[in-house]
């Protein structure tokens, strides 16, 4: 991108996506922490948090204000620096992830080209990679500066989990990059909008989880193990290390934790819904949908083409919605791995079935069938 | 004897296992029966022999009790402090009558010592208070939860 050449209104473009995205994203948390709430207390048969608001939807705003006038408690036994560091070393590299994931087709404007993406960096899922290994800083300097057992405990073991499941997460990317031909997450969407399979009247489209079954599993399960949700929770592991790594946070240092572990749940659903369902390729039904609506008003191009990026957002949304769901389903459904079966898993498990997915997809391209 | 069961197939990858879970939890989500209490608004059913908050029993309008002492002696928290005095008609009566709720651990060992039917368990189970208040004889003499 040219700064020089930028104009008044390709700044104001180029600064508000950033707004616009950290906005967004601060508003899944108290959304998500509501989800959390209440879709844990349905599963368990209870009703969960209803007094506060219409549907208990106030309780998130409570909790913030409960949150932001406690006391703000720094133990005698700190290191200073590094403990007022680690929390905003957690919530940054979530903003930072979304910056490349986009959220809608480019829009044509008064001959301006309007991505719908913060950052169109031509590294796309290398950023991505690179910049989800930073999170584990945050919480090893948690744990170290806490200078306290249990907290340290919960960071060695958070930085264990992470490498090894950081090695899957990767090579489960290989193969959709080999597929698509591309790290950019713009053309992997575009990629995953040609056909298929045509049957008859309807064309399955080539999205990532029919081309990249194992991945699709691989990769989420790496995703559920990097944001350290449950069933991978070791870090926080209640019963054994009481809280891990942010046990002597408290007040709003311990909400920034909570922040950040929810804003990367979010970016792990953007994700896998970019990666493997079609990003923001419509759902099925909203392209007919569109078009009828276009035909029966009689739209010009750039209403048409307002009302398309409506229903890619509004499918971006719905997509990272239902993995975000699932980040919350599968908490309350599955317990916490053990230890040993944890590195089992990441290491004998799910390490070679990666690789040997590399291979086949390989394969498969060698053959000319994907 | 040691018994090596075979694990079933694909059961190290937990995916069977996960998914017959998942489809559990989105069952109960939708159609679980709650169990919640909405507690001020809906209140649960006890039994009529819950041992709640005391008083004590009184016939006429005078006390049952003859501070007879077995209470004090027979409670385990020691919460009961009587002081026993007489009546111009040459009875028995208590002067005071102090139960200290606080340390009282409500297993009703006084209500079944009791020879007069005095002191007596509700079923109130509301007794939250905003001071450690140590109930006197004319508190506990308010015929609350009578039964």
């Amino acid at each position: 991108m040219n700064l020089a050449a930028m104009d008044m209104i390709d700044w104001v473009i180029f600064l508000a996506k950033p707004v616009l995205i950290c906005v967004i994203m601060l508003q899944v948390v108290p959304i998500m922490v509501w989800v959390e709430r209440r879709g844990s207390a349905l599963i368990q048969n209870r009703l969960g948090p209803n007094r506060i608001g219409p549907l208990g939807l106030l309780q998130s705003l409570a909790d913030a204000i409960k949150m932001m006038t406690k006391e703000d408690f720094i133990p005698g036994h700190v290191m200073g620096f590094y403990y007022q560091l680690a929390p905003v070393l957690c919530v940054v590299p979530a903003f930072m992830t979304f910056a490349v994931i986009p959220f809608a087709g480019n829009l044509v404007m008064d001959g301006r080209t309007i991505h719908f993406q913060a950052a169109d960096l031509n590294v796309g899922v290398l950023y991505i990679l690179s910049i989800t290994s930073l999170a584990v800083y945050g919480i090893i300097m948690a744990g170290w500066a806490s200078n306290n057992k249990y907290a340290l405990l919960g960071s060695l073991r958070s930085s264990a989990q992470m490498i090894s499941y950081e090695l899957t997460m990767g090579l489960a990317l290989v193969g959709i990059i080999m597929t698509f031909s591309s790290v950019q997450l713009a053309d992997i969407v575009a990629g995953q909008s040609q056909t298929l399979i045509q049957l008859g009247p309807i064309a399955i489209p080539k999205l990532g989880i029919f081309v990249q079954p194992i991945g699709f599993f691989l990769f989420t399960t790496a995703v559920f193990a990097e944001t350290n949700r449950l069933p991978f929770d070791l870090p926080e592991g209640e019963s054994e290390i009481v809280a891990g790594y942010h046990l002597e946070y408290s007040s709003m240092k311990f909400g920034l934790f909570m922040m950040g572990e929810y804003i990367s749940m979010a970016v792990g659903s953007a994700l896998i819904s970019t990666l493997y369902f079609g990003g923001f390729q419509m759902l099925p039904g909203m392209g007919w949908l569109h078009g009828q609506i276009v035909q029966a008003a009689a739209l010009p191009q750039l209403q048409a083409d307002l009302l398309r990026v409506g229903f890619e957002i509004a499918s971006f949304t719905a997509k990272t919605g239902f993995w975000l769901w699932t980040f919350v389903w599968v908490r309350w459904t599955i317990p916490r791995f053990r230890y040993d079966q944890l590195m089992d898993l990441g290491w004998k498990f799910m390490l070679p079935v990666a690789l040997l997915n590399i291979f086949a997809t390989g394969f498969f391209i060698y053959k000319g069938w994907i | 004897m040691l018994v090596k069961r075979k694990a079933p197939l694909l059961s190290g990858i937990y995916v069977t296992d996960i998914i017959s879970g998942m489809a559990k939890t989105i069952y109960q989500f939708f159609f679980g029966r709650r169990v919640t209490v909405q507690y001020p608004e809906e209140r649960r059913q006890y039994s009529d022999r819950f041992r709640g908050m005391h008083y004590i029993k009184a016939t006429n309008g005078v006390e049952n009790c003859t501070a007879c002492m077995l209470c004090p002696t027979v409670c385990p928290a020691e919460c009961i402090h009587i002081e026993a005095g007489e009546r111009p008609d040459k009875e028995k009566y208590p002067i005071k009558f102090e139960i200290d709720v606080l340390r009282c651990c409500f297993c009703g060992m006084c209500e079944e010592a009791c020879p007069k039917d005095a002191i007596k368990l509700s079923t109130i189970y509301e007794m939250s208070t905003e001071a450690r208040k140590v109930y006197d004889k004319d508190y506990l003499l308010e015929q609350r939860g009578h039964k």
